[in-house]
């Protein structure tokens, strides 16, 4: 990389710098047409939600953004570069991690195999050994085949992998799902930790009693549009209008 | 004279010598069948011919270049594989998305079409390939009499599938191989450019067997047909093994070797259809093969 270049991307590493901006995005899988023309922003050091009720194009939108899905249109800018015509194994190394909703263990690699599995894709990566520190359940059973963690043990792990990689934006799909209350709470810590850390966060959650805490700003989807966008600060206010549109 | 269960023993230990031989053989083949199956989900038919093609472009080195054994070792599996390369981008790629059965009749037409063209050109009787000097001879053991180049042969191919093996299960890049078999798509999204993993796996597969093929050169009859008529016995061997298992491959592949050996041995009428008999045993008792993994 030329001199000039380092500089720009230190300089969108400026805190409030933007991320993410992902503009009048669709997608499709196959004939369907899942997502309707996505607009939302995120700065560097953020976290926000998407909220939404189930089908409302949430998973759909972290997979559009890391090229997962069949065919999109519009635009997404990661760190100040277009990415719509990059090739899926070169979005990651702009410095994204991506843990799927269905965790992704991989059962013929142990434990430990899991977690060293992704490649760096920056420089500033956490250790392993602050990793274990960490989530030290994975130490205990780093020669475990991947799949037969419990959970919880998974989703940690799964977070876990992503943090070596020097990733500086995380997109995170329903990592509460399933888990005992104990384990949510241990990983709302991590969260807090890793927004200190500076990384800049996405969080599709169904839990909302979870998210609402931790979040800067929180976007309500339904039908594979964002229609509503609601500041930590306007929350307490508004929060009758959220729980009627996620229906709860 | 010593008499094992009726039979002398110089005979008994030559031919579970032969059998080992077989076996190594059947080894490298269902190995590079099983890595390739594990991440393309394609039954590679054309093995045979690249196997094949090993054995013809090792003794056509021979003859128009003057390339000897020992660089025919060390080139043929990479001009071979390098063609493997170019088959999987070209054309396996291009029905990559379809069902495996097409991947399947794809490469049994590779195969016939490779055939066919040397056919047209060598005809089927097949040529022999003298035995590198070095490896000329043998060594009395007592009990037996063993051809150095057999013993070579045995040994390089074990080497060869031990080698595979460490790679696939005890390092990083056998780690990205196994975790692309299981999810791709999660494969690229860590940042790991799965259809050029895919398009070495593919070379490295067919790699194994054209090293097989020069293995073989001065052993067996090099002939057009050689890769087609060893491949269904391969097939069996997988299917006893389980698809997919590295070590179940190599393992399965001696073992079957000596088995055919023994009947050899002592109901020679049978020598050629005992592994299919295991096949059958085996599909009743355990379908997914000794080693494979339950579906």
């Amino acid at each position: 990389m030329s001199q000039a270049a380092e500089k720009a991307t230190e300089y969108h590493d400026l805190d409030g710098a933007e991320m993410l901006r992902v503009s009048d995005l669709h997608a499709f899988y196959g004939e369907s047409h899942i997502l309707h023309g996505v607009d939302f922003d995120v700065k560097r050091g953020e976290l926000v939600t998407l909220l939404g009720r189930n089908g409302a194009g949430r998973s759909t939108t972290l997979k559009a953004i890391m090229n997962m899905v069949g065919h999109r249109t519009g635009s997404i800018v990661i760190n100040g570069t277009e990415t719509l015509a990059m090739k899926p194994h070169r979005i990651p190394r702009l410095g994204i991690g991506y843990c799927p909703e269905e965790r992704g263990i991989f059962s013929s690699l142990d434990v430990e195999e899991n977690l060293l599995l992704p490649p760096t894709v920056r420089s500033g990566g956490m250790g392993i050994d602050e990793i274990y520190a960490m989530f030290p359940n994975l130490f205990e059973r780093r020669r475990s085949q991947g799949t037969r963690l419990s959970g919880g043990e998974q989703q940690m792990l799964a977070m876990a992998r992503i943090l070596r990689t020097g990733a500086r934006l995380l997109l995170l799909d329903e990592i509460t799902e399933g888990l005992a209350p104990v384990i949510v709470q241990a990983l709302g810590e991590v969260l807090v930790k890793l927004k200190e850390r500076g990384m800049t966060i996405v969080l599709v959650e169904q839990n909302f009693r979870f998210a609402a805490p931790l979040a800067d700003r929180h976007f309500v989807m339904e039908h594979g549009r964002i229609i509503e966008e609601i500041s930590a600060a306007e929350l307490p206010s508004r929060r009758e209008h959220l729980n009627s549109l996620l229906g709860v | 004279m010593t008499m094992i269960f009726g039979v002398p023993l110089m005979v008994f230990m030559g031919q579970l010598m032969l059998g080992l031989i077989n076996g190594a053989f059947y080894a490298l083949l269902s190995l590079g069948l099983a890595v390739i199956f594990g991440l393309l989900k394609i039954v590679n038919f054309a093995h045979g011919a690249m196997y094949m093609l090993g054995a013809f472009a090792t003794l056509l080195g021979l003859q128009y270049l003057g390339l000897n054994y020992w660089v025919a070792l060390l080139l043929v599996p990479l001009v071979v594989g390098g063609l493997g390369m170019v088959i999987e981008r070209l054309i396996l790629r291009r029905i990559a998305h379809l069902d495996h059965l097409y991947g399947l009749l794809l490469t049994f037409g590779l195969a016939l079409i490779f055939e066919g063209t040397l056919i047209n050109f060598f005809g089927v009787s097949g040529s022999s390939y003298p035995t590198p000097t070095a490896l000329e001879g043998g060594m009395n053991l007592g009990f037996m009499f063993l051809p150095t180049y057999r013993a070579w042969v045995l040994v390089a191919a074990l080497v060869v599938c031990l080698g595979t093996w460490f790679i696939i299960e005890r390092t990083r890049l056998g780690a990205y191989l196994r975790a692309g078999t299981e999810n791709p798509a999660l494969m690229q999204a860590f940042g790991v450019n799965v259809p050029q993993l895919i398009t070495l796996t593919y070379g490295f597969g067919v790699a194994l067997a054209a090293f097989a093929g020069v293995l073989a050169a001065p052993l067996y009859p090099v002939s057009p047909t050689m890769g087609s008529s060893l491949l269904i016995v391969v097939f069996a061997v997988v299917v006893i093994g389980g698809m997919g298992s590295i070590l179940g491959a190599v393992i399965t592949g001696l073992a079957m070797g000596l088995i055919e050996g023994l009947t050899k041995v002592y109901y020679p009428e049978a020598a050629n259809t005992v592994i299919f008999l295991v096949m059958i045993l085996v599909l009743l008792l355990r379908p997914a093969g000794l080693f494979g993994k339950e579906a």
